[in-house]
């Protein structure tokens, strides 16, 4: 099959419309958890696609959606850096004793089963919303993109055991604030 | 096992990411303390908490139609393309027809049938495409094709190795008509296509990557099959195995 190296290519325009565009909710998503904010997610995903696209002719796999979640993170790390000039006032990690979720030695049906089917959307996403940055990133990449073990440890250039510890903790911080959330008054 | 090691393990367990093997041994860890039992728990259920509340966002269509807008205008219809399309079309049957070389064949063939595949499996992602008979049982699959195809594609049940059945569809690829079995893994479809081929002759399984999709070709028995998804390749590869396992032993519908 002949490749064509130009980007005015109207076949490989369209090749690459099909193969990366059904994605583009998901890389939104992810750029909306990263980011944080909803203009600056749309700019990022934006970029994302324009460079997926220059680069579309040395693309031979993995599969598409790590492969642009890879760049699309690349894309936000950078946004990342010119933030930190100018501090947002982010949730940074929590304290190292809020990984340690507390022994449980009750019955498998305790009142906090019962309590986190509760929550609605909204408030599950501003609480992943709180999370710290390589937390954040491996659940979402995990529970809300579906990647695998695999595909994560690929998209965020870490170890597989990275990213199981990684995502071990952020499950134990967000059931921590999560169990916080449900003692505060309303 | 310690409870250390059990409490990044459970995690890996719920995600259906540990072989046999270790998963055995975190479940009797599991039974036998109380504590990391209450852990499992409490995560299950906050994993089906998030997964059950939908946590993503939409793309905004103004987004979309900005990246639209920076890709090259698709395609008036490019005669020459079309034109190199019958040149080849011509000069592929011509040598197939001296019965000459196939190896050389395949390798044009093969890419622009897998293509095919591809632009398939994608059409079947849009909403409302995948499935023409919904049904995760094989005996409601198998004969909903019959009539629709000239061969009848075989239908297994992989739900117990984690590959759910989800129904079946009728496609076409190569102008002629083909059998879609759709399976789902986690939240990623595979497209198994099934087309009756001359050969009798089993042509082991290749993976290859096109268009970041992954596809694992065989063919056994007088049919090929395109297994094609954006799963890893070593669980595509998985798919591929436990499917041809299951034809083996007689499992199919």
């Amino acid at each position: 099959m002949p490749v064509s190296t130009s980007n005015d290519d109207p076949d490989r325009a369209r090749r690459f419309r099909d193969a990366a565009l059904p994605h583009l909710d998901e890389a939104y998503t992810l750029a909306r958890y990263l980011l944080r904010d909803a203009t600056d997610a749309e700019d990022a995903v934006q970029e994302c696609y324009l460079r997926a696209f220059k680069h579309f002719d040395g693309y031979r796999g993995p599969a598409m959606k790590p492969w642009l979640f890879a760049i699309l993170r690349n894309v936000c790390r950078a946004e990342f850096a010119r933030r930190a000039s100018s501090p947002t006032g982010t949730i940074e990690d929590a304290p190292d004793d809020a990984g340690q979720a507390p022994l449980w030695h009750e019955a498998q049906e305790t009142p906090e089963t019962q309590l986190l089917r509760r929550w609605d959307a909204d408030t599950i996403r501003r609480l992943v919303a709180a999370l710290a940055e390589p937390f954040r990133e491996t659940f979402v990449l995990r529970e809300i993109n579906n990647l695998s073990y695999r595909e994560i440890a690929d998209v965020v250039e870490a170890p597989v055991g990275t990213v199981m510890s990684r995502l071990a903790r952020a499950r134990a911080m967000l059931r921590t604030a999560w169990l916080a959330e449900e003692e505060q008054p309303k | 096992m310690t409870c250390d090691e059990a409490e990044i393990l459970l995690h890996a367990l719920i995600d259906g990411e540990l072989d046999a093997g270790h998963a055995r041994e975190v479940e009797d860890h599991i039974a036998g303390c109380p504590g990391c039992a209450a852990q499992l728990a409490a995560y299950r259920t906050m994993s089906a908490a998030v997964a059950g509340a939908d946590m993503r966002y939409a793309a905004p269509p103004a987004l979309r139609r900005r990246i639209e807008a920076a890709l090259p205008r698709a395609p008036a219809p490019n005669r020459r393309a079309v034109l190199r399309g019958f040149a080849m079309g011509s000069a592929a049957s011509a040598i197939a027809a001296t019965g000459l070389v196939a190896i050389v064949l395949r390798s044009d063939e093969t890419q622009r049938i897998e293509t095919e595949i591809v632009s398939a499996h994608l059409r079947s992602l849009q909403a409302g495409h995948l499935t023409d008979v919904i049904s995760t049982d094989q005996h409601t699959v198998k004969p909903w094709f019959n009539g629709k195809l000239d061969v009848a594609p075989p239908v297994v049940d992989l739900t117990a190795q984690g590959f759910t059945l989800i129904g079946g569809r009728l496609d076409y690829v190569d102008t002629r008509p083909i059998g879609a079995i759709v399976y789902r893994r986690r939240s990623h479809v595979i497209n198994l296509f099934v087309a009756q081929t001359a050969s009798t002759e089993r042509r082991p399984a290749g993976i290859e990557t096109i268009q970041g999709f992954n596809i694992r070709r065989w063919s056994e028995r007088g049919l090929n099959y395109w297994a094609v998804s954006d799963l890893a390749k070593d669980e595509l590869a998985d798919f591929g195995e436990k499917f041809e396992t299951a034809m083996k032993t007689g499992t199919a519908g």
